[in-house]
């Protein structure tokens, strides 16, 4: 028995998520008894799992999973949990760990419960709690089968430092052809993504226009934020489908959300339930936004925007 | 060499004008995006009262797209649900849409792997090229039955799909990445989980009374579910803690500070 935790990386570095699951695995190799060991796929630097408590760290590295590829790397982490008899699996909910968890459980004929919230309620019989109703609910779930895979909310649990050896070890795992090949990836390298921002700022309808966007990239520049947007903002073409909020867009689970002229439909509000400390700009003051958030002004965004973005200018000069 | 070129063009060519795709698109039956969430039942079941029940969003843009692939090139669209008679509107409104028949699988769908157990099992014995589903159900948000079904039909699998081309039974997608997109190479049978960007907003289509007459006439089969115990279960449901009053400031130095020192998230 022991617990597996597979900790994802990008061009050979650990992602902030990877360091999260770790702690998070450890807690739960740490009720149960056992040890936890960490994979790692192309990744250097692997003795830096050990701050937070990987024991052993199994390290892949095999040019045929350069590109993330879900059947290759969902077959690489079954081989490596099964080498180690692991009960519990444990991913964060990257868009890449979510494409190949579902590979992962049927492979390890596994219960597998995503948008996991909190550590198991119990071990025996083994309780999970779990967003539902796009973050409206959470659910109580029973994991029935031996093996169980978690799939860790981002910043559901925090970085917590456990010191543990991670003693390396080359894993070798056997991989078949993959059917599906990588032809381009198209992603801005100087952007924050939605995905892995602490904070990010967002707008809607409020602004107006997409030619008034220039102070949302600037408040994003200052607070290395993501930028995200509306429905409609994205449904009007003003700014990507990629930077949709909301029940049928993006969820934002980040530390701190502002949102800017955007009043709070509720499938805008369960996309970002999730995130900690939520702030809203608006002119209209019976904006639903402000029952959803902790704090607020109200008022005009033309006015406030420039303003906030050159206090918070002085603000991070000072703090740096 | 001249010849076996040849033949090669002339093989490719005459799959192109044979193949007729057949497209399965697998429909979740879920409260619509507006709806309150309440539990009954000691909070164990989801209360429908008042509950308006809609095409999963992201099933229905699979189900969009797949109506561009019966017009421009002819496939034949399935839709399937796993549930029990409840649901079957749901299926009526996607026949409605343009679907040529629909299959409900009689039983409660109960966790991501049951229900993908039931839709591989369909899947395989119907011969189906591709297999429509969504990204997640904004009901349990699983986000898991499509890679499942893909799985054990050992079908090729890609998740956020937002394009989708098919030519020749060569696959050209477009899956949506962290902060970015990847465009992928693949072939049939494949299995997607798609979302917005398959088709857009504008482009989703609301049957016409038409389509809601021809649609009482389409087959819908009930099929009997194959056995398979639960991996996993819902045993209680709660709602997040009520929040606090929103603290209102007037002015930006205020917000900075509070930020800074209360929240402490600068």
């Amino acid at each position: 028995m022991s617990v597996l935790v597979y900790t994802e990386s990008e061009n050979g570095s650990f992602k902030k998520t990877a360091f999260e699951v770790v702690s998070y695995a450890k807690a739960i190799a740490t009720e149960l008894g056992t040890t936890l060991t960490a994979v790692s796929i192309n990744a250097s630097n692997t003795s830096q799992l050990g701050v937070y408590g990987a024991d052993k760290v199994l390290e892949i590295t095999n040019d045929s999973l350069a590109n993330f590829d879900a059947q290759g790397y969902a077959d690489a982490i079954s081989q490596a949990a099964a080498s180690q008899d692991a009960t519990v699996v444990v991913l964060s909910q990257t868009a890449n760990a979510k494409f190949m968890a579902p590979l992962v459980a049927v492979n390890l004929e596994a219960g597998y419960v995503s948008n996991v919230v909190a550590l198991p309620q119990s071990t025996t019989p083994f309780k999970i709690k779990h967003s539902v109703y796009t973050n409206k609910a959470f659910s109580l779930t029973q994991i029935n089968t031996p093996v169980k895979i978690i799939g860790l909310g981002k910043n559901a649990y925090g970085l917590h430092e456990s010191a543990a050896d991670a003693v390396s070890e080359v894993f070798s795992p056997s991989l078949q052809q993959s059917n599906t090949k990588v032809i381009s990836v198209d992603k801005a390298t100087d952007k924050v993504t939605i995905a892995d921002a602490e904070v990010v700022v967002s707008a809607g309808r409020g602004l107006k226009g997409p030619e008034n966007w220039g102070m949302i990239e600037e408040m994003a520049t200052i607070l290395g934020a993501a930028t995200a947007c509306s429905k409609p903002v994205s449904d009007m073409g003003w700014r990507s489908h990629g930077e949709h909020v909301g029940q049928t867009g993006k969820p934002v689970a980040a530390s701190l959300y502002i949102a800017i002229g955007i009043s709070g439909a509720i499938q805008h509000l369960a996309g970002i339930n999730s995130s900690k400390v939520k702030v809203v700009i608006n002119t209209d003051p019976e904006a639903p936004f402000f029952k959803a958030a902790d704090y607020g002004i109200v008022g005009d965004a033309f006015e406030i925007v420039p303003q906030l973005n050159e206090k918070l200018k002085a603000f991070k000069a000072q703090n740096a | 060499m001249e010849i076996s070129m040849f033949s090669k063009l002339k093989k490719s060519t005459t799959i192109k004008t044979n193949i007729i795709m057949k497209i399965l698109v697998c429909i979740s039956h879920v409260p619509d995006t507006t709806s309150k969430i309440n539990f009954t039942e000691n909070d164990t079941k989801f209360d429908t009262n008042g509950v308006n029940f809609v095409i999963n969003p992201n099933d229905e843009f699979g189900l969009t797209r797949a109506m561009w692939f019966k017009e421009k090139q002819g496939a034949s669209v399935h839709v399937i649900n796993v549930g029990g008679p409840e649901t079957e509107p749901t299926l009526r409104k996607a026949l409605a849409i343009g679907a040529d028949e629909a299959i409900r699988i009689d039983t409660p769908a109960t966790d991501g792997y049951s229900v993908a157990v039931q839709l591989a099992n369909v899947a395989k014995q119907g011969g189906y090229d591709l297999i429509i589903g969504g990204r997640e159900s904004i009901d349990y948000n699983g986000g898991m039955v499509p890679g499942m079904v893909a799985k054990i039909i050992d079908a090729n699998f890609i998740n956020t799909c937002i394009s989708l081309e098919v030519e020749d039974a060569m696959v050209t997608a477009v899956r949506e990445i962290d902060g970015g997109k990847e465009t992928l190479q693949t072939t049939l049978p494949l299995v997607i989980g798609g979302q917005k960007g398959l088709v857009e907003e504008s482009d989703l289509r609301i049957p016409n009374m038409r389509g809601i007459m021809q649609a009482r006439s389409k087959p819908l089969h009930i099929k009997p579910a194959m056995e398979q115990s639960p991996r996993s279960e819902a045993t209680t449901y709660e709602k997040p803690a009520p929040r606090g009053a929103v603290k209102l400031v007037d002015t930006v130095d205020e917000l900075i500070d509070l930020l800074h020192n209360e929240a402490k998230v600068i």
